[in-house]
């Protein structure tokens, strides 16, 4: 009897210790990158100079004369963000509010079927997508010499960013309990004027969340903005060729050297500061949310 | 918790077997001879396919290859710190004291332009202007009158650092795109009627059309006689006072061999006539 509930006990803390430890690797992986982010990303921002590295807006690193100013990078990235979140997220909200609460249940689960296929379809063929779709057709509609600018980036960021703003915020819809509605449509308020005025800003906090989501995930892209949106280091206009902080590091990574190199991980670092601070207060409203 | 104990130190044991294993695979590689190339990366691609289909048949020897630039390479092959140097310019003339320069292929660079573009030829002159964005619209040129869209490569490609050489445009040109492939540069140049680019001419399809330059036209024949401007050689450098190594000289012959043609092509570049 001792001797079986030894071996039960054995197994069990074996299996604990093998969960444990996988636990520990994801801290370890973070970790790892981060130890790795600054060490490697330091050393280039201190021999450019914090002020040039930073506020400089001229990127030359191939020249006789490099210039290492990552201004228009990080410019483009936040015009860039800002611009699919202005496009995207009222779509998405509008699309969440028919999948909870207007669409008929079947609709609403082809919808948000469609929603989940669309989170799943790979950056490249959104890249790809975008440069033969939108690039001719934003040259023809502004009649533009070329389409591949910070608008067609914005255009293919706010579909991208779709997935996670829709999902996020219809679970929020969804969660307004009824009774709120219900007082609302007896007080006399039509159906459009509760879902604007009573559902949605009961679930702010989600929506709130549904963005950040969004905006980390237009900030991260990297293969399809590099696609469509030119990537030349000018300082950012909307209808001016532009290069991102990830494009800036996946289009010149692969034959790089030296303070060239060392200035790519700087401008990760840089991504990876924005990013983690964007989780940050992802985490904080999340908090707020539950509170 | 015995029997636990024994999986997991089964399993280090495992691990540890296999490392050793590795260990040994790589000390069989030791006896393998090495040779060495280092320079231009431009030339990447084109070594890449020879040390390939040379060490299939040569399984004892490795070749390496060190992505420095023409000028690194140079240097390291006249310090010997490498058997052979790659550089995609031609050797200067106190270079050409010590160093051997042996051309084994030619990169054409094709300029091309949209199919309804209705110019034909452009002087390397012209090239530089329209590059360097002095020439901003196609009736300059007598062309449309339409702005000029300049389709370019990342800072690092080998074929905008051959391109610029070439028609000195070095850090002046004005691009409106900067793509990472020479697919993305043909597939842009296709679908944008104003647009110009430049693209290795073995990558060039029927989708864009190619311009002479100077009226002439790139063909591989164009390239080899030297008429067609818009070229640069990848050239081997090897030492003059010191002989190669037997197996860098067995894959310097293989290199320069009518076997290496096919190789040269399918990497992009033009065989040398011989």
């Amino acid at each position: 009897m001792k001797s079986i509930k030894n071996k039960v006990h054995a197994g069990e803390k074996a299996v604990k210790l093998i969960f444990t430890s996988c636990g520990f690797l994801i801290i370890g992986f973070v970790i790892l990158i981060t130890v790795f982010l600054l060490i490697n990303g330091i050393p280039a921002i201190r021999e450019i100079g914090f002020q040039d590295f930073f506020f400089n807006s001229k990127w030359a690193s191939t020249a006789a004369d490099p210039s290492y100013g990552i201004l228009p990078f990080i410019m483009s990235s936040v015009y860039g963000t800002l611009g699919a979140v202005i496009v995207g997220v009222p779509i998405g909200i509008m699309c969440a509010v028919f999948i909870a609460k207007t669409a008929p249940p079947k609709v609403a689960k082809a919808v948000s079927t469609a929603v989940d296929l669309l989170a799943g379809i790979p950056s490249v063929v959104y890249g790809l997508l975008g440069m033969i779709i939108i690039v001719p057709f934003v040259r023809d509609l502004f009649h533009l010499p070329d389409g591949a600018n910070l608008f067609s980036a914005i255009l293919v960021l706010a579909v991208m960013i779709l997935p996670s703003v829709i999902s996020v915020s219809s679970t929020a819809i969804s969660a307004v309990p009824k009774e709120y509605e219900e007082a609302s449509l007896a007080l006399g308020a039509t159906k459009t004027e509760t879902i604007f005025k009573v559902t949605v800003p009961a679930a702010k906090s989600g929506i709130v969340t549904a963005v950040v989501l969004g905006i980390g995930r237009a900030i991260g892209e990297a293969m399809a903005v590099m696609m469509v949106a030119g990537n030349v280091a000018n300082m950012p206009g909307l209808f001016k060729s532009v290069r991102f902080l990830t494009t800036a590091v996946a289009s010149e990574m692969s034959y790089s050297a030296g303070l060239q190199r060392q200035a790519l991980f700087s401008i990760a670092l840089v991504l990876f500061i924005f990013i983690t601070a964007i989780n940050f207060i992802l985490n904080v409203t999340v908090k707020r949310n539950k509170e | 918790m015995k029997k636990t104990f024994i999986k997991v130190s089964a399993g280090v044991c495992l691990m540890i077997a296999a490392i050793a294993g590795c260990k040994n695979a790589a000390d069989s590689q030791n006896n393998k001879q090495t040779v060495s190339t280092d320079g231009s990366t431009s030339i990447e691609k084109v070594i890449g396919y020879l040390s390939e289909a040379y060490t299939e048949t040569h399984s004892d020897v490795t070749v390496t290859y060190n992505p420095t630039g023409s000028g690194a390479g140079i240097q390291a092959v006249a310090e010997k710190r490498c058997d052979i140097g790659l550089a995609s310019r031609n050797l200067k003339d106190e270079e050409k004291s010590k160093l051997n320069e042996t051309v084994i292929a030619i990169d054409g660079i094709a300029v091309i332009l949209n199919n309804e573009n209705p110019i034909e030829d452009l002087s390397i002159e012209q090239l530089a202007a329209v590059y360097k964005g002095e020439i901003t619209n196609w009736k300059e040129i007598g062309g449309a009158d339409a702005p000029i869209v300049l389709i370019g490569r990342e800072a690092a490609s080998g074929t905008r650092d051959g391109f610029e050489s070439i028609t000195g445009t070095k850090d002046l040109c004005k691009y409106a795109q900067e793509l990472t492939s020479t697919g993305d540069v043909v597939q842009t140049v296709s679908s944008n009627p104003n647009a110009i680019g430049y693209a290795s001419l073995a990558s060039v399809g029927d989708s864009v059309k190619t311009v002479e330059i100077e009226g002439i036209e790139p063909t591989i024949e164009t390239i080899q006689s030297g008429k067609y401007k818009l070229q640069r050689s990848f050239i081997f450098v090897t030492r003059k006072d010191e002989k190669l190594s037997d197996s860098a000289q067995d894959f310097f012959d293989f290199a320069v061999s009518s076997q290496a043609d096919d190789l040269i092509v399918k990497a992009g570049a033009v065989p040398v006539k011989r």
